[in-house]
């Protein structure tokens, strides 16, 4: 009996390998090479004491913790500041790497119909999470080993081989929790967006605890994944529990999301239907509205989402501040480095990271348009009096009112918490003008979206590879001493960062002429262009 | 004055050529039937009518505007039903049909509800619970619900049982008594036989094959079922006989269209006891274009 409820697990497993492994392959390549390039540069940058002395009290300050997590009783070696530095948002990156890949194959497969086709053959009940589960396993293996090789063989002294497995080994198994977790999600919820959109929530929950866990108490942090992640205390002390306690968690997980899938129908969930409505309101009645309806649910989360990350960075300040009039050395510093104080450095990192994070949701809304003509659902708009100028355009507001909604959420976010918590209070225009100035870069890249859905709708992933680009420019662009004209190519890079810097309204406006041409390339080419559906 | 009229419509993806020089011509009241083999290119066709694919090649014009360019306002009078609904999940079926009329203009909310209630259609569920006819019911509700002038309709009917076939059977004979014009593809060989006054049959991309039904059974052979007093001879010696089955002084023959009156001359020699004459059906007429196909080509591929 049991035997049978995985019939025919070998042959999806290669299934499912063949249609993701172009994208697994893209994943795999991007985190090694960052990661290797990274570990490479280590050495060059932090050279001697003094440098690494810089280094600890860098990351010592409570707004480092909360970003990066608690560092080291002692970074006694190089590989402890890479790890410290680097873990962390290593790990997020493998954990959505996960949910995409198991979102995909276990409920969008179903709601497509695909499930329903395989499950019509010989084909055991659980084969299909069964495949999903072991292409999730193998990939998240594949990421321990081919990272910890790796390091090995970059032979860097301070990065033991030990050290090394372990770094890898915990990237893999925080992979593997949310991979449980959207395996879980994916019985629970009715639709791959229900399931997606959980499994994301989680993520920045974890982040979120874990983040308020290492300022202020262990215990809390100790609640979230990715608190353990970083306990790992790798390259130094080389704690393995996390990696077998994430493990069983994984395990835990699967088994849960295994025993769902048996005892429920096919297409369905576990979290109740209501009844519906029998008219449509106004407001669905207009192309945006139904636009916005379509994406709400998705939206409104991210929208919280991004406060309550700003918020809790804008809770820091508090730390931030104490931290430093606390301190000589620091006083010393900033008497130096003249009238920009660290606060404001700080908070021009944080706004230049939370802009890319409000871009995900901006190119995400304009992008919906491709995913409803993959469905072929735009063909019930253009088969009636709607013009493509006028559903594009629809797409095109939304997105630019998503990007000015998330922005000033970061703003206020920030501004709100910091003001109880600052002993002067920050300057309410100021913080909106630091997050308002990068509107002219989210749109380039909300015009990237439209210029690909006009020009080369086959294409339009690749939105994503520049999204992420930026991201890299950002984070790393600077430790790995990117060439001048590289960092050109990331649209944020030409955001003056106020408040450190001035306002530069020549360059903003150049960003925002950018921008328009590449969206109404876009549109000429989705007038002109055929429908697929 | 014919209110669609394409010419020469062909359409090219990459190096597959799925329509190759499509003519059509639709007159104002008719009901036009178009039929095809799968993959024949039949909604490509109609995809193009809807300018939603750019013809490679050749003109399509409803209304006399240009498909392709008056896309938005021709559609304001076009009602279309394709045979596949795709509606968004976590919205209701009330919530679509409404969308749907609001995006063509002009919503007539007691049509509306006159159609929920004939269709038997539940619209407060949830889109992703519905079957497959009752996503058709969305499309051909919000369709008749309006007053279009030119319906397009591509295998409309897929997945409606008996009972709601009629209805929609009725839904296009008012249509068409308000003088409406119709354009229904449909692999329903008897639907198309009731409903339509002229055929187009397209293979392979071409249409190989036009006219109203009479036209078109003219082409073909009668079913003939005779019996006769004495044994028929010098049966052989005629062309145009076929599928001869003989049993006693009972016969069963297809007979060409043409050579009939010979046929009947000879056979009134041998004293007719009963005689019974059948037109070919379309399904006849068409069974000849499909083994048509099948001993030229191995088939164009999938459908859409
Ligand atoms: N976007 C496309 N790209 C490539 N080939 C296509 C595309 N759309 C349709 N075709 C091909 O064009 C041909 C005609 O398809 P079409 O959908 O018009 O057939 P059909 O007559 O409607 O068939 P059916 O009766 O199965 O609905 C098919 O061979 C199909 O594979
Ligand atoms: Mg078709």
């Amino acid at each position: 009996m049991s035997q049978k409820l995985f019939t025919g697990t070998g042959y999806l497993t290669k299934l499912m390998m063949r249609q993701n492994r172009f994208k697994l392959f893209l994943w795999l390549v991007g985190l090694i090479a960052v990661t290797l390039a990274t570990a490479v540069s280590y050495p060059d940058i932090y050279p001697d004491e003094q440098a690494r002395a810089a280094f600890v009290f860098t990351m010592e300050n409570p707004a480092m913790i909360a970003m990066l997590g608690v560092g080291y009783e002692d970074y006694a070696t190089i590989g402890a500041l890479f790890a410290h530095e680097m873990l962390l948002f290593t790990a997020i990156a493998v954990a959505i790497m996960n949910i995409l890949l198991v979102g995909r194959s276990t409920r969008a497969d179903e709601e497509d119909g695909r499930v329903e086709l395989i499950r019509s053959l010989p084909v055991g009940r659980l084969a299909y999470l069964n495949a999903a589960a072991i292409v999730a396993v193998v990939t998240n293996v594949l990421v321990a080993v081919l990272i910890g090789t790796g390091i090995i063989l970059l032979g860097i002294d301070g990065m033991s081989a030990e050290g090394a497995y372990l770094y890898g080994a915990i990237l893999g198994a925080t992979g593997l929790v949310f991979a449980g977790f959207t395996a879980l999600f994916s019985q629970l919820s009715e639709t791959s967006r229900g399931s997606t959109m959980l499994s994301f929530g989680t993520l920045i929950a974890a982040y979120l605890v874990r983040a308020s866990g290492d300022v202020s108490s262990e215990a809390l942090s100790l609640v979230s994944p990715l608190g353990w992640t970083v306990r790992t205390e790798v390259f130094v002390e080389n704690y393995w529990w996390p990696v077998y306690a994430m493990l069983a968690v994984a395990i835990v997980l699967g088994l849960v999301a295994f025993y769902l899938n048996a005892i429920r129908d096919l297409e369905s969930g576990f979290i109740p239907e209501r009844a519906g409505k029998r008219n449509a309101s106004a407001f669905l009645q207009t192309t945006m509205g139904l636009a916005f309806r379509l994406q709400r649910t998705n939206l409104i989360a991210w929208a919280i989402g991004i406060f309550l990350l700003s918020a809790s960075f804008g809770a820091i300040l508090g730390d931030l501040e104490v931290y430093f009039t606390d301190n000589e050395f620091v006083q010393a510093f900033l008497a130096e480095s003249g009238d920009t104080s660290m606060m404001e450095q700080f908070i021009v990192l944080l706004m230049a990271i939370m802009a890319l994070i409000s871009t995900v949701p901006v190119v995400m809304a304009v992008m919906k348009l491709k995913s409803e003509e993959n469905k072929h659902l735009t063909e019930n708009y253009y088969s009636r009096a709607v013009s493509r100028s006028r559903l594009l355009g629809s797409y095109v507001c939304l997105s630019m009112i998503v990007s000015f909604v998330m922005q000033a959420l970061v703003a206020i976010g920030l501004w709100s918490v910091g003001m109880v918590v600052v002993e002067d209070g920050i300057a309410f225009d100021t913080t909106f003008a630091s997050a308002l100035v990068y509107l002219p870069a989210m749109w380039i890249l909300m015009g990237v979206a439209v210029f690909l859905i006009g020009i080369a709708p086959k294409a339009t992933g690749f939105v994503w590879l520049y999204v992420i680009y930026s991201f890299v420019v950002i984070y790393l662009g600077g430790l790995l001493e990117f060439p001048e004209w590289a960092n050109n190519l990331s649209a944020f890079h030409h955001i003056p960062q106020i408040p450190t810097m001035d306002m530069d309204y020549m360059r903003v406006l150049i960003l925002v002429v950018i921008a328009i041409v590449l969206t109404v390339i876009g549109f000429i080419g989705y007038n002109r262009r055929g429908i697929q559906g | 004055m014919p209110i669609l009229k394409a010419t020469g419509l062909t359409k090219r993806f990459g190096k597959f050529t799925a329509l190759d020089g499509v003519d059509m011509e639709l007159n104002k009241g008719e009901v036009y039937g178009f039929i095809g083999p799968n993959g024949a290119g039949k909604s490509t066709t109609i995809r193009i009518l809807l300018g939603m694919l750019k013809a490679t090649a050749g003109e399509a014009q409803i209304f006399g505007k240009d498909v392709w360019k008056d896309a938005v306002e021709l559609h304001k009078q076009i009602a279309y039903v394709p045979g596949d609904v795709n509606l968004w999940p976590n919205l209701t079926g009330g919530e679509v049909i409404d969308l749907f009329m609001k995006m063509r203009g002009a919503p007539n909310q007691g049509r509306r509800e006159e159609l929920i209630e004939r269709f038997k259609f539940d619209p407060t569920k949830k889109s992703r619970t519905y079957s497959k006819g009752n996503r058709q019911k969305v499309a051909l509700i919000a369709a008749f619900a309006s007053d279009a002038d030119l319906y397009i309709l591509d295998e409309p009917t897929s997945g409606l049982d008996p009972l709601m076939e009629r209805i929609f059977q009725d839904c296009v004979q008012e249509a068409k008594d308000a003088g409406k014009s119709v354009l229904l593809s449909s692999h329903i060989l008897s639907e198309v036989e009731r409903l339509c006054d002229r055929v187009g049959i397209i293979r392979q991309g071409q249409i190989i094959e036009r006219g109203t039904l009479d036209e078109l059974r003219h082409l073909t052979r009668t079913n003939l079922t005779i019996q006769t007093k004495e044994t028929i001879t010098n049966l052989d010696e005629f062309v145009g006989i076929h599928n001869l089955e003989k049993e006693g002084h009972n016969l069963s023959f297809q007979v060409d269209t043409e050579e009939m009156d010979a046929i009947i001359r000879h056979i009134s020699q041998f004293g007719i006891i009963k005689l019974e004459s059948a037109p070919p059906t379309l399904e006849d007429l068409f069974m000849r274009h499909y083994q048509g196909e099948e001993q030229t080509s191995s088939g164009t591929g999938g459908s859409r």
